[in-house]
């Protein structure tokens, strides 16, 4: 499957998702005709069950998806829609067809059946149909809530990504049901950061073959700026970086399944967040001043990077939380942790 | 040559089983060894230790049973490997053997040199080291001057080789000398199972700064060498040697090296650490799990017969800059000096790879050299 996913999307994305089609959206427009390909493709559906329309795929299948997302600066919630569908249909209800997100921190109260409060960081809230949130209690409740009606406040990240805040005034959800066993209380989080540890991993592939092509093209001194140790040892290091992110991001995949593998997952987190500034600022320092224009694509993917690392959590808030679940467990629980994938006190979060 | 040979891969059950036995076999023999020995780790010479693990049958495990070894997958031999490493086990000994000697007269030696070595690396018997470095031959390995000659039936080698790590307390060296004159510097070079015992051999130990003596200066004067010492093709050592660096270089070794420092840290730290503490360490576990599933990548590709040079150089760049890095995030994260005499484990296991980690970076080929086999597989050289 994983073959057959990779080449589609690649193919699809080659074609339609140009740096115009990416700065078009930034500037504020919906790429109607985008997304429509890309949900006519089936990957938003991608984890969804064949029973609801879905191609049944694990999170294996669709790390090389969204890093091919993250190479070419997708501006659609591609990456969102598969995980809120994955959490509607583990849930037990039905996934959702159209543009769909999710909010990973949500200030949210029940009355009587009607949802109220305020759904935070939401990505592209303003242009999707709907989206999933968590009601917090002994035994959290998800919420499939609608757009439409609901108040907006417009933010947005480095990458003019939309980021919003949506409030909601005793709204019915279009769904709601009990978060499976398994599960825990922050599953949005989690799984948001295990999305973009794939999509960074993909926009510094992306940067790497942008320095690569860009130094053996750039003539000073009369040869190849990539002729210069200088050079090289930079791109090395740009490339050692990516690799370290490509598999961290495809080993939190690999090990989540119906449930999420936190460790391998803020270990990918940390590390891709670490890299994406590593391997922004090579990539700049390679470009020199055109890579600083707003002409040049390089910004796409650097933007990006920058923006992508702090969300769902930033670096220092996983470092933390994994920093504190070792000290916890002492010496002796470390290197166990790392040969099981697992560290039993990084599974209940810190607060 | 791309990221996309790093292809994530879990080690597969049957070698997983090894774990528990190995742990276990480490907890009593490791029992009261104390910290700032366990830090010492693959540059600890422990002859007894080689033996008894060689008895367990996890020396030279990888080679095939017909030559004492066990047939094991590479990724059986990887997880004993690094159960030794992270409890600082004194694997020196028959540390080269295991990972390049043995593999390398597999590969290229005659069934004779098969039967005379590789029954004798499994019991934990033979020793060895790897010749390669001149004193004017560092980075610049092609231009090794050591030289065999053919008399008759026989070689003669005179020459010198330099940080030769074990040298002194090796049965044998398998070394890189130059056979013939041509004008392509890497042609002409050919691989040499080297007798220590043999005369026309002086070794002198280089004592290191910390004190310790793991490497050595070794003269070849006239020393004779019969026709069956030359292992592999005459004139293809260049392409032996390359193949063989792949071993060398991807192995849990690369980033374990201060793996004793980070435990002795965890343990000052404490449980309740604050908000820095938490935070650098958090990053450095997280680091150490994506080098480890990094090695294990490239142990995948070793495991179906391929060479992965590029990605072992990533590994081990990543990997030296890791290591180097704990002592630095020790003196950032607690206020206890490093102490060579008195202090607690912490204290001492500080001071003595603080001392060492210059040498990550530089044993196994240097920063530079890997980062332009790097560069170029990338395509810029």
């Amino acid at each position: 499957m994983r073959e057959i996913f990779d080449s589609t999307v690649e193919r699809l994305f080659s074609d339609l998702v140009t740096p115009d089609a990416v700065l078009a959206s930034e500037s504020g427009r919906w790429p109607t005709a985008l997304w429509k390909a890309v949900e006519e493709s089936g990957f938003t559906l991608a984890l969804a069950p064949e029973s609801s329309g879905g191609a049944g795929a694990g999170w294996s299948d669709v790390c090389g998806v969204l890093r091919l997302a993250g190479r070419f600066n997708l501006p659609l919630p591609l990456a969102e829609a598969i995980l809120a569908n994955w959490l509607l249909c583990r849930c037990g209800l039905a996934a959702v067809g159209g543009p769909i997100s999710f909010a990973p921190r949500a200030e949210l109260c029940v009355e009587g059946g009607r949802v109220s409060g305020r759904a935070f960081e939401v990505p592209w809230g303003r242009s999707v149909d709907a989206v999933v949130a968590l009601l917090p209690g002994e035994a959290p409740q998800l919420v499939l809530l609608a757009r439409e009606g609901a108040g907006l406040e417009c933010g947005a990240n480095i990458a003019s990504e939309p980021r919003d805040v949506l409030i909601f005034d005793a709204v019915t959800p279009l769904a709601q049901a009990p978060l499976p066993a398994g599960l825990p209380g922050d599953v949005l989080k989690l799984g948001g950061a295990m999305l973009r540890s794939a999509q960074i991993a993909g926009a510094l592939e992306g940067v790497l073959a942008m320095a690569i092509t860009y130094a053996g093209e750039r003539v000073q001194f009369g040869k190849p700026i990539g002729s210069f140790q200088a050079i090289q040892h930079q791109i090395a290091v740009l490339s050692e970086h990516a690799a370290a992110s490509v598999l961290a991001a495809e080993a939190a995949f690999a090990e989540s399944g119906e449930t999420l593998a936190r460790l391998p997952v803020a270990a990918a987190r940390i590390c891709s967040a670490e890299a994406a500034g590593v391997g922004a600022a090579v990539a700049h320092a390679v470009h020199g001043a055109i890579g600083f224009t707003h002409e040049h694509a390089l910004h796409l993917s650097t933007r990006r990077l920058w923006s992508w690392r702090s969300e769902f959590g930033s670096l220092t808030d996983w470092s933390q939380q994994l920093g504190r679940a070792v000290c916890l467990g002492g010496a002796g629980s470390l290197w166990p942790a790392i040969t099981d994938g697992r560290l039993a006190a990084l599974e209940e979060p810190l607060q | 040559m791309s990221i996309e040979q790093f292809k994530y891969s879990r080690i597969p059950p049957e070698a997983e089983a090894l774990r528990s036995e190995v742990r276990a076999f480490l907890a009593e023999t490791l029992q009261d060894y104390p910290a700032v020995r366990r830090a010492d780790s693959w540059m600890g010479f422990d002859a007894d230790f080689s033996r008894r693990l060689a008895a367990e049958g996890w020396v030279g495990m990888a080679l095939p049973k017909r030559y004492g070894g066990g047939d094991a997958s590479p990724f059986a031999r990887y997880v004993v490997c690094e159960e030794l490493l992270a409890a600082g086990a004194p694997v020196s000994a028959h540390w080269f053997a295991d990972r390049q000697s043995g593999p390398q007269i597999l590969r290229y030696g005659t069934e004779a040199q098969r039967a005379r070595h590789l029954p004798a690396i499994c019991r934990g018997e033979q020793f060895f080291c790897i010749g390669m470095s001149e004193p004017n031959s560092g980075s610049d390995l092609a231009s090794i001057k050591a030289r065999a000659r053919r008399e008759g039936d026989k070689w003669v080698v005179n020459g010198q080789k330099v940080w030769t790590t074990n040298a002194h307390r090796s049965h044998y060296m398998i070394a890189l000398l130059r056979t013939g004159e041509n004008s392509k510097r890497q042609e002409g070079l050919s691989q040499f199972i080297i007798d220590l015992s043999l005369p026309g051999i002086t070794v002198r130990p280089i004592r290191d700064l910390t004190g310790s003596e793991h490497f050595n200066e070794v003269f070849f004067d006239e020393l004779v060498l019969d026709a069956n010492a030359l292992i592999g093709t005459e004139g293809q050592g260049w392409s032996q040697v390359t193949a063989e660096l792949a071993f060398e270089r991807s192995g849990p070794e690369r980033f374990l090296s201060s793996i004793a420092l980070l435990h002795t840290l965890i343990d000052a730290v404490g449980k309740s650490p604050d908000a820095l503490q938490a935070t650098e360490i958090g990053r450095f576990a997280a680091r150490l799990i994506t080098l480890r599933n990094m090695s294990l990548a490239v142990t995948a590709q070793l495991a179906v017969g391929h060479n992965p040079a590029w990605e072992a150089s990533v590994v081990k760049d990543l990997g030296a800059v890791f290591e180097q890095e704990i002592p630095e995030l020790a003196q950032l994260l607690t206020d206890l000096p490093p102490t060579s005499q008195g202090g607690c484990d912490h204290a001492q296991v500080l001071a003595y790879l603080t001392q060492m980690a210059p040498s990550f970076s530089l044993r196994g080929g240097t920063r530079e050299i890997l980062r332009g086999i790097i560069a170029r597989g990338l395509g810029l050289r």
